[in-house]
């Protein structure tokens, strides 16, 4: 159970893998996420199932490497194991049959709005896909997002593909061309979702976000994953993680996910450290192996 | 020896680390006896024929007869008679509030200092484990061929699933976390309640032949009505009161406030104290406050010292009297350092333009008339409210239910607050084969009343499985 059986790059910061977890996947609805923990010191952390395969007996995570532990993540190849997987968690996604839902990804968020795209479509609507990324070779996922959608707008920041802009903009021109739409589902940095929801607060279209906050156990016994809605607290990994958004403090958000700044810092330059030693040795011991047969 | 004879012997002290060292490490304050020191406190028990402390043990541990062994130096048949009921007691020597159970009932206790009942089964429990097993696991019991889904690996499940694979049943138990326990690896630090010890009486249970599954969330990769419909006969519900309550005042989502749990998780279950070995990381404030004056509490306030917070206040809106923290872990605190701020209540949280703790505002309390609970209710001074300079705050007011199960379980009824409708004496639910017991039904209480309701549930369970055919 949860050996990684594919593992692939779908840009320089974000990987994509299929682990082993047949219950799970079986079990999994759009908008469910697993919390991981990669060996026996490691942290807890969330990621949403983008995918499953109940035949296979896969869940596919898709995976930005900001920090210590994704970036230990990623050096993990196919047939290593991930210590725990937990879940399905969170509530999923409300599937029914709305109308027209533009669904908006950023960055990683692509990945975590395929799944509600795919179920959207399932559920007779009408998708309207926009994605975005930063610049050409960070955008995942299009292909994807493109099979599941009745339409596709891409962006990048600095023009190199798609449209030039933000996804913001992309949603505002439909707007304005007269666009009728009964559901946005936004999900991406908290920037972004903010944007889009001051966007659509002003032609009062219902829209739902995915908060990242974060995470210890995931099932609703910490507290760490405290969020805004409407002026009331809520645990986003049991009452979440999706929310309206129109009702979601994001300031607060953004300020929780500084708590660790120092921390995090601290990990990530005795990680370097040990995997700079780990592939120096490496390199070294590979070139030695080269010499023996040269 | 005399009884007069024995009424003049000192009840024995415990051993405990210096408060100056201890309230800089995570090593076990209780240092424990000696085979001396424990065959001279058992030489104070009367063994009384009708003994009164026996009924102030939520599991009836056959108390003069374990320590009749003590006093004949026969430490394992000691433990034997501890286990024959209480399968835990290396835990339960630690952290049970003997002082209102079995020991507050001993002859004793009125004529000066009862017997210490607690720490003697410590001892015997530790004496097992340094020994190697000295108690044989029970022979291999035919198997019924009945099968009982547990929930929750906390003491009250882990009973359940050891008394019934001792009677033949085929037992899995599913835990949300990664580790089993409970509260005891979660909530309990180390340096009460080492993780070692935990461990152990898994190990125990397990060798039983239990099996556990741990990261397995009921409610969400299997519902009960899945466990039921599939492989299970039965089903038991020891999934624990771990909601976190909080106090609704402003500023309690701001970075630096903590729930008790959160804290206690990342320190005890996630080793945050061991940051950067292990991955987990943990704000350690300059100025702490923890509110409330329970277990929980002291424990918040004793991990915030050990992780090197300069300064660490208990804030309590009653007075000392009311504490509901064990005797012995409010004494430890004011002896490690910890400062107790009675007779204050948080109003809100002030924070700066970050967003993090910068200050509390607290109004002074005085004592009025009793409530229903007897204790004199607290009642806010006009005009006293003042700021308390602290940059970290931990919320530890009380845990409440989990939904997550009841609200997966049509049918299942619950009482007004979230917890499980179940008979006292059985564990008996309102769907038929499906018991529950432990925090879950009586709301956060403690390790052998949670016990204690696994034991009662197993007998039941049993009896029901028999009256099925095919048994
Ligand atoms: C419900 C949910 C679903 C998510 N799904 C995905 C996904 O599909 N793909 C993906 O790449 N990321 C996802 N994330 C975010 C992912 O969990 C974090 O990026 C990851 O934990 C960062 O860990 P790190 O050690 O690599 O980085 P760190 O250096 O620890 O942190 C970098 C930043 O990540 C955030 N973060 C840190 N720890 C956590 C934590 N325990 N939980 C949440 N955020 C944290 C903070 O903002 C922090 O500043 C999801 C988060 C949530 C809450
Ligand atoms: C910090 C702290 C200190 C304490 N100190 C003391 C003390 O000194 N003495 C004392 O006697 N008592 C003490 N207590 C109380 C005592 O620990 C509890 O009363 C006792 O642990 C309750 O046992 P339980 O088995 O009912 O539940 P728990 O110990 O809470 O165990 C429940 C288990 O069920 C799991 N679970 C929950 N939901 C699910 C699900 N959906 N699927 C699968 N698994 C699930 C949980 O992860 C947990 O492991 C303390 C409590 C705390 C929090
Ligand atoms: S289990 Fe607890 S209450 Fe019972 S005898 Fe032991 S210490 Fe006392
Ligand atoms: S512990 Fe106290 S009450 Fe119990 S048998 Fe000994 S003397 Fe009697
Ligand atoms: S992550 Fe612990 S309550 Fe949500």
């Amino acid at each position: 159970m949860n050996e990684i059986v594919l593992k692939k790059m779908l840009s320089p910061e974000i990987k994509l893998y299929k682990i082993r977890s047949p219950l799970i996947a079986k079990k999994r609805k759009a908008g469910q996420f697993v919390v991981v923990r990669l060996d026996q010191k490691g942290e807890r952390f969330p990621l949403t199932i983008a995918d499953s395969d109940p035949r296979e007996g896969t869940i596919t995570l898709v995976v930005q490497e900001v920090g210590m532990t994704t970036k230990k993540m990623g050096l993990l190849k196919e047939g290593d194991v991930l210590w725990d997987v937990v879940g399905p968690l969170g509530k999923p996604t409300e599937t029914e049959k709305f109308g027209t839902v533009v669904c908006i990804g950023g960055g990683v968020g692509n990945a975590v709005v395929y799944p509600i795209a795919k179920a959207m479509k399932a559920a007779g609507n009408r998708v309207i896909s926009i994605i975005g990324a930063r610049t050409k070779g960070l955008l995942i996922l299009e292909e994807e997002n493109r099979a599941v959608s009745d339409e596709i707008h891409v962006t990048t920041d600095d023009g190199s593909y798609g449209k030039h802009g933000f996804v913001t903009d992309e949603l505002a021109g439909l707007l304005k061309d007269g666009l009728q739409v009964d559901l946005v589902v936004a999900i991406g940095p908290a920037i972004m979702m903010k944007a889009v929801c001051d966007l659509t607060k002003s032609h009062n279209i219902r829209t739902i976000v995915s908060l990242n906050s974060i995470m210890v156990d995931g099932t609703g016994m910490c507290g760490a994953c405290r969020v805004e809605v409407g002026g009331k607290t809520r645990f986003a990994c049991v009452d979440g993680p999706e929310f309206d958004g129109h009702q979601v403090d994001f300031d607060l958000l953004v300020a929780r996910l500084r708590m660790y700044l120092p921390e995090e810092k601290r990990a990530m330059e005795a990680f370097e450290e040990e995997v700079g030693e780990r592939l120096t040795k490496q390199a070294a011991s590979d070139s030695s192996a080269g010499e023996d047969h040269g | 020896m005399a009884e007069k004879k024995k009424l003049s012997l000192k009840r024995e002290p415990m051993p405990r680390q210096d408060p100056k060292l201890r309230a800089h490490n995570f090593s076990e304050v209780a240092l424990g006896y000696s085979p001396e020191q424990a065959i001279k406190e058992a030489a104070r028990c009367l063994t009384c024929k009708k003994p009164r402390c026996v009924p102030g043990c939520p599991v009836e541990v056959d108390i003069p007869g374990f320590i009749r062994w003590i006093q004949e130096g026969d430490f394992a048949k000691a433990v034997q008679t501890i286990k024959a009921t209480n399968c835990l007691p290396a835990v339960c020597g630690r952290v049970c509030p003997q002082e209102d159970q079995c020991e507050k009932l001993c002859v004793l206790a009125k004529k000066g200092a009862p017997v210490a009942i607690g720490r003697l089964e410590r001892f015997v429990a530790d004496y097992e484990a340094q020994q190697g097993c000295c108690v044989q696991v029970p022979k291999e019991v035919p198997s019924t061929g009945k099968r009982v889904a547990v929930v929750g690996a906390g003491p009250s499940g882990l009973t359940v699933a050891g008394d019934l694979a001792k009677l033949g049943h085929s037992v899995t138990i599913f835990e949300a976390l990664h580790e089993p326990g409970g509260v005891l690896v979660y909530g309990i630090p180390e340096f009460r309640l080492p993780k070692a010890i935990v461990q152990r009486e898994v190990d125990f249970v397990k060798s039983l032949g239990a099996e556990l599954k741990t990261s397995f969330v009921i409610g969400h990769l299997q519902t009960v009505d899945e466990l039921m419909d599939g492989e299970y006969d039965a089903v038991y519900l020891g999934n624990g009161a771990g909601l976190p309550y909080f106090m609704n005042i402003p500023g309690e989502n701001l970075n630096g406030v903590y729930s008790a749990n959160e804290f206690l998780t990342r320190s005890n279950l996630m080793r945050a104290y061991k940051f950067p070995e292990y991955d987990t990381p943990i704000k350690v404030g300059r100025k702490v406050a923890v509110v409330g004056g329970g277990n929980v509490a002291m424990d918040s306030c004793r991990t915030a010292l050990r992780l090197g917070s300069e300064e660490v206040l208990c804030v309590y809106r009653r007075s000392r009297v009311e504490l509901p923290a064990r005797q012995e872990e409010i004494e430890n605190a004011e002896e490690e350092g910890v400062q107790f701020k009675l007779l204050n209540n948080p109003v809100r949280i002030l924070g700066d333009d970050e967003g993090w703790v910068t200050g509390m505002e607290c109004i002074r309390m005085e004592l009025g008339e009793p409530d229903e609970s007897g204790r004199r209710r607290p009642v806010p001074v006009k005009g006293s409210e003042f700021i308390m300079d602290v940059d970290q705050v931990i919320v530890a007011i009380g845990q409440g239910a989990n939904p997550l199960v009841a609200s997966t379980t049509p049918g299942l009824e619950i009482n007004k607050w979230g917890y499980i409708v179940a008979d006292s004496t059985t564990g008996a639910t309102s769907r038929k084969g499906v018991y529950a017991g432990g925090d879950i039904v009586t709301g956060a209480a403690t390790v052998i009343l949670a016990m204690g309701a696994g034991r009662d549930a197993a007998r039941a369970i049993d009896a029901y499985l028999r009256e099925q055919k095919g048994c």
